[in-house]
């Protein structure tokens, strides 16, 4: 193999237990975002315009749906003859066989995958966040400032801290501390889990890792405490943009809306930093005479006859007449009848919505946002919360 | 469907598009809101499973080959086969062919490398879903030496004039072939013989000086080959004029239309990695067709947007067809207009055309 200067290693074998149905039957970096996206066109990408053509993607949880979807990695320009994606699920070898015991643990038991490139540095990345990042510039300055390690972080405001890991750091961005979620942050500064690495570095710490009594093989909870123990160079690389951890119902729905303002803090028309993904090939998508489509994105395929209101709909979208879908996710082939209302609502992939049908959340709380997956639309319909026409 | 190799003639197809056509053969026409006219024929081609395919082209193919590429989007970039784009480079100094029968003559390697022992010969004027698979079948059940693809259309419109008509005894046999007027049953270019009668027959032709394949082989008939019609009843769109490709284009805002030509076999095209199409708050869309890539502030109605077309707020579009990357700035005024590729419109113009003959900017304007 020919030698690389940085592999990047894409962890994506999180379940995302929070996003409940979602996540039943596939693993989160596969979950849908943004009208025609999964969250692992993100990071993959940025690997691409960033000019990183050497990927592997640690795979896991419910892998049948992400590794078809990378396939041999075209989409995304990483269909190369040196380097290109690879899928790298767990594998049996010959001390036995165990599952990822953690992030770390991960990346040690690839070490031969990245051996292979003999890259001076390693980025490790996760399959969770919607953000478009220039990876070249991140190692730039990881190169500028020598250091062992590089950590992107992201200024949150203080009460916010306390949900992330906070980089405690010097003037000149050099680390002193690591706190995980820390009940009382000394720093606004969060990580957003993208880790540059020195590989000789990285290598022998993940060594020793493996070899401690009480680890959880985790690269916020151990590799990077054991790197600041031993007195190396960390620095914080400060990342301004937009990121955004979709790890939950909610905080999906809200990436989602985020697309919606016309000056959208989240731009995916860029000509210079496509956001590339596995194109469903649908015809152009066809807005009826009755259709009232406003403050939305719709993708291909879709066909409308009724009001789509701050809303995002996947391709393949039916929308029937005299039918309204407000502050709603829509995901991809979800046929909706007629006379059918679905307001702050997730409507999970494929599901077929009766005529007369009304979603939204229950009356106490307005503020929800509702899952409807086949079991949640089969109980609502059973249970009468949504009233049938 | 190993059995059928496609041969996609381009010869005969004319620029007839006006400033649509002034860069590139009618092939590369954009249609239909993402699509190229040539995607339709060449996605029938796949969806029968067709793996070797010749596109013979003459004239204007430069977009036509950016679009094509490697002929991945349709499967064709296959180690055996896939798609050949077929140029006029013809360097044999004893060729005395004429006409289409120099495409063939001069590129005998690819019909006999290709392991399909029948032809199935095709245009891309003609818009169409046929089922080739079904076609072939129906060919080899009438024991025909050819098969022709006949849509008897039920209302006779001004681009069926120039089709070529067929008629036939009522169990499928051809009786004559003739370009007369009010003829409801109109050839879609679409056919398939053997693949060493069609060769034979393009030698013959080239020994006799002839000059064009389909009119001295199948329509002439001088060896008396048994001509088989098969009954195509799917969508059929003909464009060969600015009126045809106006009027069908707006036509597929007509659900039937649209679903006839999309619900069932897929039609594969270039690949852009657009986002999806973004409507604003301004923005008031009726009965139109929009492809991903669009952001639209304002008013569209009765219209086709291409992939990546922005409209900006107090624009109104009306009965118009806007290609690829056109941006319509604030306060313009556009009804029944068609404006290719890549125009731009910086705001406050008023262009108004009439429904028979739309006003048409060529790629790249700048107003």
């Amino acid at each position: 193999m020919a030698k690389k200067e940085v592999v990047a290693m894409l962890l994506a074998g999180g379940q995302g237990k929070r996003l409940k149905g979602l996540t039943k039957s596939l693993a989160k970096p596969a979950v849908y975002f943004g009208g025609t996206y999964r969250i692992i066109d993100f990071p993959l990408s940025n690997c691409s315009n960033s000019g990183i053509d050497t990927v592997g993607v640690l795979t896991q949880y419910e892998p049948l749906v992400l590794h078809s979807y990378i396939g041999i990695g075209s989409d995304w320009d990483l269909d190369r003859k040196n380097g290109g994606v690879y899928v790298l699920p767990p594998h049996e070898r010959e001390d036995g066989s165990n599952w990822y015991r953690g992030t770390a643990d991960a990346i040690f038991r690839n070490l031969n995958f990245i051996e292979q490139f003999d890259p001076e540095h390693v980025l490790i990345l996760s399959g969770d966040h919607i953000y478009k990042m220039d990876y070249e510039k991140m190692l730039q300055y990881h190169k500028d400032k020598d250091a062992d390690c590089t950590i992107s972080v992201i200024d949150v405001s203080l009460e916010e801290a306390s949900r992330f890991g906070v980089l405690n750091t010097n003037d000149d961005y050099s680390i002193y501390e690591f706190e995980e979620k820390p009940p009382e942050p000394k720093s606004t500064l969060a990580s957003m889990g993208i880790y540059l690495f020195k590989w000789d570095v990285l290598k022998r710490f993940l060594i020793q890792d493996e070899q401690q009594a009480s680890t959880s093989y985790d690269f916020g909870k151990d590799i990077i405490p054991l790197l600041l123990e031993n007195e190396k160079s960390l620095y914080a690389y400060p990342f301004e943009g937009y990121w955004k951890d979709v790890g939950t119902i909610r905080s999906l729905w809200e990436s989602n809306m985020d697309l919606l303002d016309e000056d959208t803090p989240f731009n995916l028309n860029d000509p210079d930093w496509r956001i590339f993904t596995r194109n469903p090939n649908q015809p152009a998508q066809y807005i009826s005479p009755s259709a009232k489509v406003r403050n939305c994105i719709i993708s291909e395929g879709s066909i409308v006859h009724g009001e789509v209101n701050h809303s995002v709909l996947f391709y393949g979208v039916e929308v029937g007449e005299n039918s309204a879908v407000i502050d709603s996710v829509i995901m991809p082939r979800v046929k909706i009848g007629q006379n059918v209302r679905i307001y702050r609502a997730i409507i999970a992939e494929g599901l077929v919505i009766p005529d007369g049908t009304q979603i939204s959340p229950a009356p106490e709380d307005e503020s929800d946002i509702l899952l409807v997956d086949q079991e949640e639309l089969e109980r609502q319909l059973r249970q009468g919360i949504t009233s049938k026409a | 469907m190993k059995q059928l190799i496609g041969v996609i003639n381009l010869d005969h197809e004319l620029e007839e598009l006006k400033e649509l056509t002034y860069f590139r053969c009618g092939a590369a026409v954009p249609y239909a809101g993402r699509y190229r006219l040539i995607d339709f024929v060449l996605s029938n081609m796949m969806n029968a499973g067709i793996e070797s395919i010749g596109v013979f082209v003459r004239r204007k193919y430069r977009s036509l080959m950016d679009h094509l590429g490697d002929g991945k989007p349709w499967d064709l970039d296959r180690k055996h086969g896939g798609m050949f784009i077929l140029p006029p480079d013809w360097n044999d100094p004893t060729d005395t062919s004429q006409g289409d029968l120099q495409h063939f003559h001069n590129n005998l390697d690819f019909f006999h490398r290709g392991a399909g022992q029948y032809v199935v010969h095709a245009g891309s004027r003609h818009v169409t879903k046929a089922d080739l698979q079904d076609v072939y079948r129906y060919h080899i059940s009438k024991g025909a030496d050819v098969t022709l693809v006949c849509k008897k259309v039920d209302q006779l419109l001004p681009e069926h004039d120039a089709c070529v008509k067929v008629d036939h005894d009522g169990d499928g046999n051809v009786v004559d072939i003739h370009q007369s007027a009010n003829h409801p049953n109109i050839y879609t270019e679409i056919f398939i013989m053997e693949k060493e009668l069609f060769l034979r027959q393009v030698q013959r032709c080239i020994d006799h000086g002839e000059s064009h394949f389909f009119r001295d082989v199948i329509q002439k008939n001088p060896d008396g080959l048994n001509i088989a019609a098969y009954a195509y009843d799917g969508y059929h769109a003909v464009i060969n004029s600015i009126d045809s490709y106006y009027r069908n284009s707006m036509d597929l805002l007509n659900t039937g239309q649209y679903e006839q030509l999309f619900k069932e076999d897929p039609i594969q095209t270039k690949i852009k990695y657009e986002a999806p199409a973004k409507y604003l708050d301004t923005a008031n869309v009726k009965h139109s067709l929009l492809a991903n890539g669009c952001i639209v502030g304002g008013e569209v109605e009765d219209s086709i947007l291409f992939r990546g077309v922005q409209v900006a707020k107090g624009a109104k579009i009306k009965g118009s067809i806007i290609m690829q990357k056109c941006y319509i700035g604030e306060g313009t005024v556009l009804e029944n207009v068609i404006l290719d590729k890549d125009v731009k419109l910086t705001g406050g113009q008023t262009l108004i055309g009439d429904r028979s003959n739309p006003y048409i900017l060529a790629k790249s304007t700048i107003i």
